[in-house]
């Protein structure tokens, strides 16, 4: 299967472009990796409305606040362990709690980052931005989406966090897609269990479902781009209908998209259920795929997990 | 009125706002007197003489930003919204208590008046610059200021925003230090060493300027001086004393920094702040 790929953050460079050209409001904020995060376009056609605060992650963050605190919409992008570790308490204080509109659009996320090593690979970061009041989190699942997520951004009002990755993602949507707030999407039906994904990994959950189809198992698959807030009436009713949940994401098993689905669980609709991502651990220096296939976010890891579930389910 | 009468009403105010600060703080039984009593003078001169704003109108365009980044200073700020006309005085006595809109730390969303939330140190420089860039970038002549404690120049992120006002060359913005020379733990000179503190930020770019941050005329002077500095930010270094005005506080200001007096206390600060009349209560 050859599928077309795409970086979620050239798409993200190309629609700041794009987006910058019809508002004028919006403005642009980096800490000196405006070339890997792609703001670097957007800092070349609107210079005046492109600010490189240098390393000061800190910095960034309160900025961006103050700037939107005066009506600005305010994209502040980074590294996803800098933008959501170095600046949390910026972003609690100065982004959420005064429900200001600042966009913290991040890339590098997760294991993918690749050689860089663990203190690059942010596997935490959907935990601790999620565990903020006021806080939307998006994980986009691919460049389609990601240039509706961020087309998104620009019209939502409030704080955002929206993770993407340093390497090109294969496109789910080749169709397009038009991505909400909140709202997760059945990419296809099953009626055995359901696996639930975000980013990478949800391409990897659709190809997981083609392959147990031969053992004769029916796996519904979902989209969920949107951590926070989760489309809990999707998950009650996958629950209620499939009866078993498998969730998988490029993210610790904590706190994450797999966080998030078993508190919806346990309060609404009991299931068995398992969580794929990163078990608990730091990453290390590697190829992306070699890292995936170590730290367990494949689809045969998704398989053994449906396996698993499926066994406890009768 | 005459510049001397007017200086005359700002200092009746500064000591009306200590007033307050005592009250409140003592009716909340909670709060940080001592730091608010070393801004009072700093805080009436800007709300009654420096800022341009408009109690009726708090959300106008081109109104001047106050950010009060050492966020723990919230009842000296509350007062002076209270007596500028944001909202009725009475309403002070609410301070920390269930369901107020005047939070333990400043919360812009639920005061008018308010710009920026605050309360954890180091964050408001940074958040001073945004709105200076966004007041050019809108060509707007409203004018930022910042006041922040000594101690909370201890934080990283002050530094990294004294950068960000130099290099964006922010002569919009002037930043202001309650130079009272505490912090929770001791003497800042015996925690950690923040000298040579002017010779810092003039390292940094920055125009500075020292004044006594008690005395009415000194800060409005100053306030005028750092607007005429062009293409470069400045900082006003406002030598005070934690607890000024209460002569307690000012002997012990370790005991006062987030201790609220008790109600003998208030009494014995009361006399000595305004020989009037103890509240009814
Ligand atoms: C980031 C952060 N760390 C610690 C505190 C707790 N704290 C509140 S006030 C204060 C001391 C502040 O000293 P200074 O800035 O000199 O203020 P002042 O003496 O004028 O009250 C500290 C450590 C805080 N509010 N924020």
């Amino acid at each position: 299967m050859s599928k077309k790929e795409i970086a979620t953050r050239d798409v993200y460079g190309q629609t700041l472009l794009e987006l910058g050209k019809e508002n004028p409001n919006i403005v642009v904020l980096d800490a000196d990796l405006a070339c890997s995060t792609k703001t670097a376009m957007f800092g070349k056609a609107f210079p005046n409305r492109f600010f490189d605060m240098g390393i000061a992650e800190q910095d960034m963050i309160s900025t961006a606040a103050g700037l939107a605190a005066c009506g600005k919409i305010a994209f502040a992008s980074t590294f996803a362990v800098f933008g959501s570790g170095r600046a949390w308490d910026q972003v609690r204080m100065m982004a959420a709690y005064t429900r200001l509109n600042v966009k913290i659009v991040v890339t590098h996320g997760g294991i993918t980052t690749g050689e860089d090593g663990a203190s690059h690979q942010a596997n935490e970061d959907i935990a601790i931005m999620r565990a903020i009041p006021n806080m939307t989190v998006i994980v986009p699942t691919d460049g389609v989406q990601t240039a509706s997520v961020i087309r998104e951004a620009a019209n939502f009002y409030g704080p955002m966090y929206i993770r993407l990755s340093r390497g090109k993602t294969p496109v789910v949507y080749e169709n397009g897609c038009e991505f909400k707030v909140g709202k997760g999407t059945i990419l296809k039906e099953g009626t055995d269990l359901t696996i639930i994904a975000c980013g990478i990994m949800v391409e990897k959950a659709l190809n997981a479902a083609d392959a147990l189809k031969k053992e004769n198992v029916n796996c519904r698959v979902i989209d969920m781009p949107t951590i926070k807030p989760i489309d809990k009436e999707l998950i009650i009713k996958c629950a209620e209908e499939t009866g078993a949940i498998v969730t998988a994401e490029e993210h610790s098993i904590i706190g994450g998209l797999g966080g998030a689905v078993a508190e919806v669980i346990v309060e609404n609709c009991v299931v068995p259920m398992a969580r794929v991502g990163v078990r608990d651990t730091f990453g290390e220096s590697g190829k992306p795929e070699e890292l995936l296939v170590k730290y367990g976010l494949t689809e045969s890891e998704i398989m053994a997990a449906v396996r698993h579930v499926l066994a406890r389910k009768k | 009125m005459t510049a001397k009468e007017k200086i005359k009403a700002i200092e009746e105010i500064a000591r009306k706002l200590r007033q307050h600060i005592i009250q409140m703080t003592c009716a909340a039984a909670s709060g940080h007197p001592g730091g608010s009593l070393s801004a009072a003078d700093i805080i009436a001169v800007l709300y009654f003489h420096q800022l341009r704003h408009d109690p009726k109108n708090p959300t106008w365009a081109d109104r001047d930003r106050f950010v009060m980044s050492k966020g723990h200073a919230a009842p000296v700020l509350y007062a002076a919204l209270a007596e500028a006309g944001y909202f009725s005085v009475d309403y002070l006595k609410t301070l920390r208590k269930l369901g107020s809109s005047l939070q333990g730390h400043i919360d812009m969303l639920s005061l008018p008046g308010i710009e920026m939330s605050t309360g954890s140190l180091g964050q408001g420089l940074s958040a001073a610059n945004g709105m200076a860039l966004a007041g050019r970038l809108d060509k707007k002549d409203y004018h930022v200021y910042c006041l922040m404690g000594d101690g909370e120049c201890h934080e990283g992120q002050i530094w990294e925003a004294a950068m960000t006002s130099f290099h964006y060359k922010l002569d919009n913005l002037t930043a202001i230090v309650d130079h009272n020379k505490y912090q929770i733990d001791g003497k800042i000179e015996d925690i950690k060493n923040i000298q040579p503190f002017a010779d810092k930020w003039t390292a940094f770019g920055w125009h500075v300027i020292q004044c006594n941050g008690h005395k009415v005329e000194d800060l409005t002077k100053a306030f005028e001086k750092a607007k005429r500095v062009k293409r470069q930010p400045t900082v006003i270094i406002a030598d005070t004393v934690k607890g000024k005005g209460v002569s307690f506080m000012e002997e012990k200001p370790l005991d006062y920094h987030g201790k609220a007096p008790t109600k003998e206390e208030e009494q014995r600060a009361l006399q000595q702040l305004c020989r009037i009349e103890a509240p009814k209560k």
